[in-house]
C-alpha cells in the first residue's frame, strides 16, 4: 500500500480545502482497492467520528438518515423495516455480516465496481486507467452492464442498497468544500460511463454526503428480490427492487430499480409508465418490461440478463400483487 | 515521509499505546505487534473471515479495517473469549462437535458466532427472517455465518455447535 498522511474530521463543519484527501469510512472498499493500489491517495480523512450517526423523523415525516449509520443498523431500524422494507430487505441480502457492520451508508453508494479487470492492475481498465482501453468487451462479461454502457465501459455498479434508494426516490444531501450543501436524487448520484468511466459519479472533489432522505408516504408494497451465484454472499446478478400502491385493483405509484444492469442503479422508468393504472397481470409486467429492455444490449457472456430481468421483475410484481398478500397487509 | 501515528487501543481488557504506521491493518497489528496470532489471515480482503474480531460489540473483518482507526475502541480476539482456561460455551461446543479439521478458519468462526449470538438476542434480523420472527435456526445460522469460510469445509459441524448454544439460548 501506498504511503498516506491519516488525519480525523470531528464534524462536516470542520471540512476545508486544506484538509482535502479522500474519505474513509468503513473502509471497506476503500482500503481493499488501496492494498490493490488502484486507489492511491496521498491523504485519508477518516469521517466515522464526525457524527452525522443518527436516523430520525423529519417534520414532513421524511426519514433522514445520517452518511455513518452502518448498513447493519440501517436494516435493522424499526421504522426502516416497517415503512421502507426494500431498502431493510436490499441491504439484508448484501455482503455478510461482519461487512455490514462496518458498511456506512455513504461509503455503500460510492463503493467502486466488482469488474474483474478494473481489479487486475495487469488488463486494461478505462475506469482505473483512463485511455488504455476496456479488457472486458471481449473478455469475461457475464456480470456487465447491458443498459446505458458506452463503448469505453461496460461495467456496473454493484451496490444492492442504492438500487432499493432509487426506487424509494431517496435524496442525497451533501456538503462541498466551500460549504455549498446540495440534495441530488438517488436515482442520479452515479452516472453513465459515457467516454469519461474513471467518473463513477456526480460528487465534486471533497464533496462530503452527509445524510439520505427517505421521503414520507412511500407506496406500500414493497420488495427486493436478487439473482446470485450462491444463495448467501454473493454480488447481484441481476437485482430488482419495486413499490407499488394498488387502488381498486389498479397499479399506481409504480416504481422499479434495477441493479446489475448498468454503470448505475437504472430507474426502469419506461416500465413504470406502462404500468402506471393497469391491472395487475403477467402479460403486462412481460410487455412493460419488454420496452424497457428494447435499447438493451449484450456482449456475449451476458445476453442472458436481457431475458432474464423481465422474468425477475415480472415475478416480484406477480408476489406483490397477488390478492392474498395484498389483503394480508391492509 | 509520513508520520506515524498514536493509537490507544483495548485489546481483550488490556490496553494499548503504540505509534503506528497508519497503513497497519488491525488484523496485522494484533498478529505482529500484541503477538496474538489466533486470528488469521486467510485472503486479507474481506473475503474469508478468518480475522473476524470483535470491536465494540460487532464482528468486523480486521484486515479491512485500519488499526489506526480504532482509537479508543475495545478489540476482542479468539484470546480472549475463554476465562483463564475455562472455555467459552461456544469453544466447547466447538470441541463437542468436532467443529474444525485443519483449524485455520476456527478463531474467525468461533468470533463471528459469540458476535451472532448476541445478535439473535438484540433482534437483529436476517435475509432469511419473516417481518417477526427467525427462520428456523440452523437457516439462520447458514446465512448469519455466510462471511465465514472453511477450506476443510467442516461446516456441517459448525452449523450443529452453533445451534447447540443458541439452542440453550432461545
Ligand atoms: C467480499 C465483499 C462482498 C461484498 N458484497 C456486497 C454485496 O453483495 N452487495 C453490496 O451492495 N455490497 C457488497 N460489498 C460492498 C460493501 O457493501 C461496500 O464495501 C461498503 O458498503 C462500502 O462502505 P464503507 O463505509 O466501507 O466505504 P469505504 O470503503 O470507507 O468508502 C468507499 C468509497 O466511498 C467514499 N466515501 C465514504 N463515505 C463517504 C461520505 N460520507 N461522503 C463522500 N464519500 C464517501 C470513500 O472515499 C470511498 O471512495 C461487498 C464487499 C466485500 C469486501
Ligand atoms: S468494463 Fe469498465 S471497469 Fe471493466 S475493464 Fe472495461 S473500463 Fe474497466
Ligand atoms: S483475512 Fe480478512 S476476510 Fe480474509
Ligand atoms: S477447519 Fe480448515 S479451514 Fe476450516
Amino acid at each position: 500500500m501506498k504511503p498516506f498522511d491519516y488525519s480525523r474530521l470531528d464534524s462536516p463543519d470542520a471540512l476545508s480545502p486544506l484538509g482535502a484527501g479522500k474519505f474513509l469510512a468503513g473502509g471497506t472498499n476503500l482500503i481493499d482497492l488501496m492494498k490493490h493500489e488502484i486507489e492511491t491517495p496521498d491523504a485519508l480523512v477518516d469521517v466515522t467520528r464526525a457524527g452525522m450517526k443518527e436516523i430520525s423523523q423529519q417534520p414532513d415525516g421524511s426519514i433522514r438518515i445520517g452518511s455513518q449509520i452502518t448498513n447493519t443498523d440501517l436494516a435493522a431500524n424499526s421504522d426502516v423495516r416497517q415503512n421502507y422494507p426494500v431498502l431493510s430487505e436490499a441491504l439484508l441480502w448484501g455482503a455478510t455480516q461482519q461487512l455490514r457492520n462496518k458498511a456506512t451508508t455513504g461509503g455503500n453508494f460510492l463503493q467502486r465496481t466488482r469488474c474483474q479487470y478494473f481489479y487486475d492492475t495487469a488488463r486494461a481498465c478505462n475506469k482505473r486507467d483512463p485511455g488504455s482501453g476496456c479488457d472486458a468487451m471481449k473478455g469475461l462479461n457475464r456480470f456487465h452492464a447491458i443498459l446505458g454502457a458506452s463503448s469505453s465501459c461496460i461495467a456496473v455498479h454493484p451496490s444492492d442498497m442504492a438500487v432499493a434508494m432509487a426506487a424509494l426516490d431517496a435524496e442525497v444531501l451533501t456538503r462541498k468544500v466551500d460549504g455549498v450543501e446540495r440534495r441530488i436524487p438517488a436515482s442520479e448520484l452515479h452516472r453513465l460511463p459515457g467516454d469519461a468511466p474513471e467518473r463513477d459519479h456526480v460528487l465534486e472533489n471533497g464533496e462530503l454526503i452527509m445524510a439520505v432522505d427517505l421521503p414520507a408516504s412511500p407506496p406500500r408494497l414493497q420488495s427486493y428480490r436478487k439473482i446470485r451465484d450462491r444463495s448467501s454472499y454473493a454480488f447481484a446478478v441481476v437485482s430488482a427492487a419495486v413499490a407499488l400502491d394498488l387502488d381498486d385493483g389498479r397499479m399506481s405509484n409504480v416504481r422499479i430499480a434495477l441493479g446489475g444492469v448498468a454503470h448505475k442503479p437504472w430507474r426502469a422508468s419506461r416500465a413504470e409508465t406502462a404500468l402506471e393504472g393497469q391491472m395487475p397481470s403477467r402479460e403486462m409486467f412481460l410487455k412493460a418490461m419488454k420496452e424497457e429492455m428494447s435499447e438493451a444490449q449484450g456482449h456475449g457472456h451476458n445476453d442472458f440478463k436481457i431475458d432474464l430481468l423481465p422474468r425477475v421483475v415480472a415475478g416480484v410484481l406477480r408476489d406483490l400483487t397477488a390478492p392474498e398478500r395484498n389483503g394480508d397487509r391492509t | 515521509m509520513h508520520a506515524m501515528h498514536p493509537l490507544r487501543i483495548t485489546v481483550n481488557g488490556q490496553e494499548h499505546r503504540a505509534d503506528i504506521d497508519p497503513r497497519r491493518s488491525l488484523l496485522d497489528f494484533a498478529r505482529d505487534s500484541l503477538n496474538l496470532t489466533g486470528p488469521k489471515k486467510g485472503c486479507d480482503h474481506g473475503q474469508c473471515g478468518a480475522c473476524t474480531m470483535i470491536v465494540n460489540g460487532r464482528r468486523i473483518n480486521s484486515c479491512l479495517s485500519l488499526a489506526v482507526s480504532h482509537e479508543g475502541d475495545e478489540v476482542t480476539t479468539i484470546e480472549g473469549l475463554a476465562e483463564g482456561s475455562d472455555l467459552s460455551a461456544l469453544q466447547r461446543a466447538f470441541v463437542e462437535h468436532d467443529a474444525f479439521q485443519c483449524g485455520f478458519c476456527t478463531p474467525g468462526q468461533i468470533c463471528s458466532a459469540t458476535a451472532l449470538l448476541d445478535e439473535l438476542k438484540e433482534g437483529l434480523p436476517s435475509v432469511v427472517s419473516s417481518p417477526d420472527k427467525l427462520a428456523e435456526m440452523d437457516e439462520e445460522i447458514r446465512e448469519r455465518m455466510s462471511g465465514n469460510l472453511c477450506r476443510c469445509g467442516a461446516y456441517n459441524n459448525i452449523v450443529a455447535a452453533i445451534s447447540s448454544v443458541a439452542g440453550d439460548k432461545s
